[in-house]
């Protein structure tokens, strides 16, 4: 059996299919799945988690875990069937020809062994290079994956470099020994916004150097359309439809295609406009698989023939594979244009009733004590400055953004504002009332009226209660529905976030982090608070989880009429969603102002930069993200004058290093920190956010 | 808000029809064996270490229950020669004082099967309030809490409970207090990082911006979420604490006599260990397959607690 014969072809995957055997019985995680990707191109892999996309992945490796079954199929890589290989045949391959980088480069790269070494050691494996030759070739490497100071940085242990560094060197380990395949596992999804820019230039660039083909599984689309020539959708365990990033982009031929999408908020919509779309249900459980096609409970074009028996993939006379019987209803339906086929927002606009939430001057400050031989020593108490003179106002109903890289501050300011973290000075006026103090001593009927959502969805429930107890208890304390009642309003909140009234009796553990975050926000506002602060609620979600989740918050914030703080690193949600927006680096604000004015010119140098490094859902969008130079200075030590001075491509000179920027009113409310004249600033080429940008 | 409009998705979850149910009780009982069936313990009878573990506990449960019908003499009972060898109206022989080693192992292993859990029990109930408020409010309390829990901890275990007995005397109820002063420590330290470890959950946030007082994010919010691993490490616990009975036993520092006690067996033995090696072979046999039994279930307690 040989592959058929293509040139250029460096991998082909032939109906594979792949079962887990589970104690609940046989799980067909991958079912026939069928791919090219050509030398020096690169695939993209996208889908919701659960779709098998990982599976796949690993299955290129020759790398499946042991309760794992091949059913059938056969992974060509230059002409060799990966999956007949025996385990020593592998490790030849592995690292040499075919390389794999993962989500968390913390995880993989060995924290007790020096960068250098660990470097090293692939092409001594490998190539049996001798060891100055490794050096050499290593630190060529790694200037070309642009680490700065590559010498230092190959001394060096992995906890001392940051997330994007790592995430740099665990790529060049991987091109060490110009592998012909390269497969990249969501490899930018624990980073920063800007970070992940540089990143995925980089994966750009480095097509163009080196002749590794790149397959990229991912679940976000936008990422995909910024890195890769093909995309392959992947739904339940099978290949629905594959084309070129344009074609997808253009003119997605597969209902899910289509509802991925959608999902990712354009800048050109926000809530009064139209409510967000996303995709009904969720992936099947690949053990309960509907009949027929596996999209139909989810699919807004399904027909009854759809049922029947599974859609086969057919060609299309470009090239393009789409698994739909109803793909030519799909292709002319209305393109991916946001408008017509969706509900008008139903937002209300906020009160001018005078503010929720006033914060004045608030500094919080974490204390890092000596050790008593430190002190001995004459060393002082040093001062992580996370949040440093910040001042804001809520009015009521209105949605405020906090968006800032990580590290800057705005989780201290959420928990101090909470009442998590004992402010060090400033003043925060909740409902009148002065609450500059811990939680613990705040006026008890204060209490209710402020809750948080919180970010980790597999943290954020007590994993020993139940639903029943988890938004029962903050019913029961507040007293706002009567004992009797709360049976009844626990079912009405699970109705409100959009979850069945059987999750009653579910644990954290059997849900998924989607339904976990519902059961979180149903806890917060159950006890119909004035305020909910929400600490990245989705970031750690599917794309279509996202939106949905991020629909049942604005409903309900809606139609309370609560004051929402919402902190996100997410551009695109925060355009959509806040009214306001505050924009922090370091610890300060940098620029404060209604949503639609951050989003247009005059911008914060730094603000320019983030919205710069937005991945876009649109492969025709070319634009070159700004990239800021180094890490984020320590906020222990920050710098001296304009504290994003280090960083700013914008830089007017000595004055950004020695004074303190001024607070400039561009009018509105929208106050901008810089050295920088306002009608300079103004006159900044706006960026081009895609889909009909406003700008 | 008095309405609530409803949106007009499906919501997530629904489509799974429940199956008709027969009662609520029947329900409930057939949820439990299901649970219980799918959960941790189901693992821990499919471990065959667990399985010899449990074997052997439940052999000398059995025994212990069952020791008066079982035992053909009265446990203080002098029924033969001084010293017989084993005969079929002796089958393990006599003791110095004529009485039957037979019955009074089987006797013997009631107290060591009543303490050693009890005395574990009481220390898993200290080390948790201790380990609890040190983890939760840290600080001061921490270092208070630890620093005496440290002072007892620089004992040799062997030396506290002789210090412990000689100053309050030997008694079933003593015993169980030196054992459970010793094991507090080591018990509090476990609950201590666990509960550092939960405490800065989201959920335990959560629980403080709803006021809760600290008792209840204490054992409401973090406690359910350690109790995993002090079970395992309690388990393990018995197994030590069956031993250490068995030498205080020996040192005179157990029950009192004439009560049958294995230690004290062993002891009473060895002088004769050339000439009646029944008296003390009998004994130790006993006392090694509990406390080999009891490692075992711990062992399996563990192996199963890690396969989740």
């Amino acid at each position: 059996m040989y592959p058929r014969e293509t040139e250029g072809t460096v991998l082909q995957v032939e109906d594979l299919r792949i079962t887990y055997e589970t104690r609940g019985g046989d799980v067909k995680a991958v079912r026939d799945v069928s791919f090219e990707v050509y030398e020096g191109e690169s695939f993209g892999l996208v889908g919701e988690s659960g779709c098998g996309k990982s599976t796949a992945a690993f299955a290129l490796m020759g790398y499946l875990s042991r309760n794992a079954r091949v059913d059938g199929g056969r992974v060509w890589f230059r002409g060799e069937n990966i999956l007949d290989k025996t385990d020593s045949e592998l490790r030849e391959i592995r690292g040499n020809k075919l390389a794999m980088i993962y989500q968390d480069p913390m995880c993989s790269l060995n924290p007790s062994f020096r960068i250098g070494n660990q470097l090293r050691e692939v092409l001594s494996t490998h190539m049996e290079l001798p060891s100055e030759e490794a050096y050499d070739r290593c630190l060529n490497m790694l200037d070309k994956v642009q680490i700065p100071d590559a010498a230092r940085v190959m001394e060096r242990y992995p906890h001392q470099l940051s997330g994007g560094q790592l995430q740099r060197i665990v790529i060049a380990m991987a091109l060490l020994c110009n592998p012909a395949l390269l497969v990249m596992d969501e490899p930018t999804t624990g980073l920063d916004v800007t970070v992940e820019a540089a990143v995925l230039d980089l994966i750009r660039d480095l097509r163009e150097k080196f002749d590794s083909a790149i397959v990229y599984i991912s679940h976000d689309l936008s990422v995909v359309a910024r890195v890769c020539d093909r995309v392959g959708v992947m739904y339940a365990g099978e290949l629905v439809e594959t084309a070129t990033v344009h074609d997808i982009f253009l003119n997605p031929l597969h209902p899910y295609t289509r509802g991925l999408m959608r999902c990712v908020p354009g800048f050109d919509i926000d809530k009064y406009a139209v409510s967000l779309s996303s995709i009904p249900g969720r992936v099947p459980s690949p053990s309960a698989l509907p009949r027929g096609c596996v999209f139909k409970p989810r699919c807004e074009f399904a027909v009854d023939e759809c049922g029947k028996e599974p859609p086969r993939l057919r060609t299309l006379e470009d090239g393009r594979t789409v698994r739909c019987l109803r793909w030519q209803a799909v292709a002319d339906a209305e393109t991916c244009a946001i408008e017509g086929t969706q509900q008008p927002g139903t937002c209300a606009a906020p009160d001018d009733t005078g503010p929720v939430l006033k914060v004045t001057d608030l500094k919080s400050y974490y204390r890092q004590d000596p050790t008593w031989i430190g002190r001995v020593l004459g060393k002082k108490t040093k001062c992580v400055r996370a949040v440093d003179q910040v001042s804001l106002a809520l009015q009521s109903h209105a949605v405020l953004g906090i968006v800032g890289e990580s590290g800057c501050g705005k989780s201290t300011l959420a928990k101090t504002i909470a009442g998590l973290v004992a402010p060090t000075d400033g003043h925060i006026e909740f409902l009148d009332v002065d609450v500059t103090q811990p939680v613990e001593k705040r006026p008890p009927e204060i209490l209710e009226e402020l809750r948080m959502v919180f970010q980790n969805p597999n943290s954020t429930l007590n994993p020993m209660q139940d639903v029943k107890e988890i938004i029962g208890r903050p019913l029961k304390l507040s007293g706002v529905v009567p004992r009797s009642e709360i049976q009844g309003e626990i079912r009405r909140w699970l109705k409100a976030v959009n979850l069945d009234e059987s999750y009653v009796d579910r644990r954290p553990r059997q849900m998924s982090g989607g339904e976990k975050q519902r059961i979180a926000i149903a806890r917060a506002f159950a006890s119909r608070p004035e305020l909910v602060i929400c600490d990245e609620p989705v970031s750690s979600l599917d794309v279509s989880v996202r939106s949905s989740v991020l629909e049942a918050l604005l409903y309900i914030q809606s139609s309370h009429g609560t004051s929402l703080v919402y902190i996100s690193h997410d551009l695109s949600i925060v355009h959509y969603l806040c009214d306001h927006v505050l924009v922090m680096y370091l610890g300060k604000i940098c620029e404060a102002g209604s949503c639609g004015a951050i989003f247009r010119p005059p911008y914060h140098p730094y603000t320019e930069a983030l919205l710069s490094a937005v991945p876009v859902p649109d492969p025709t969008v070319k634009r070159s993200p700004i990239h800021l130079e180094g890490p984020v200075p320590s906020a222990l030590n920050p710098p001296q004058g304009c504290r994003f001075h280090t960083r700013c491509p914008r830089k007017v000179g000595r004055i950004c290093e020695e004074e303190e920027p001024p607070v400039q009113v561009a009018g509105g409310g929208h106050t901008i920190a810089c050295h920088i004249p306002l009608d300079e600033l103004r006159g900044i080429a706006p960026i081009t956010m895609g889909r009909g940008s406003k700008a | 808000m008095a309405d609530w409009p409803g949106t007009d998705k499906a919501p997530h979850g629904s489509g799974n029809p429940q199956e008709p149910r027969p009662s609520r009780f029947v329900h409930r009982v057939l949820d439990r064996w299901r649970a219980f069936r799918r959960g941790k313990a189901a693992y821990l009878l499919e471990s065959g270490v667990a399985k010899a573990g449990i074997g052997i506990v439940l052999f000398w449960v059995i025994t212990a229950i069952l020791a008066p019908v079982l035992a053909p003499y009265g446990p203080n009972d002098i029924t033969g020669a001084f010293k017989a060898p084993p005969s079929s109206a002796h089958i393990m022989g006599t003791d110095l004082l004529g009485r039957d080693v037979f019955s009074r192992l089987l006797y013997g292993s009631r107290p060591i099967l009543v303490l050693a859990p009890l005395s574990v029990l009481c220390a898993v109930a200290a080390g948790i309030v201790l380990g609890l408020a040190s983890g939760y409010f840290g600080g001061r309390v921490d270092d208070v809490i630890m620093r005496l829990l440290d002072a007892v901890m620089a004992f040799p275990t062997l030396l506290l409970y002789m210090i412990i007995i000689a100053a309050v005397g030997a008694s079933a109820f003593n015993v169980i207090v030196a054992i459970a002063f010793g094991g507090t420590p080591g018990i509090a330290r476990v609950v201590r990082s666990l509960v550092l470890d939960v405490r800065n959950r989201e959920f335990v946030q959560a629980a403080r911006l709803r006021g809760e007082s600290p008792l209840y994010v204490m054992f409401r919010e973090i406690l359910p979420n350690c109790l995993g691993p002090v079970v395992v490490d309690a388990c393990l616990r018995i197994g030590y604490a069956a031993f250490s009975i068995g030498t205080l036993g020996f040192l005179g520092l157990g029950l009192p006599p004439p009560n049958p006690d294995w230690g004290r067996m062993v002891a009473e033995g060895r002088q004769h260990l050339t000439t009646a090696p029944w008296i003390v072979l009998f004994p130790s046999l006993a006392i090694s397959t509990l406390v080999v039994g009891l490692n075992l279930f711990a062992d399996g307690v563990n192996e199963s607690a890690h396969r989740l």
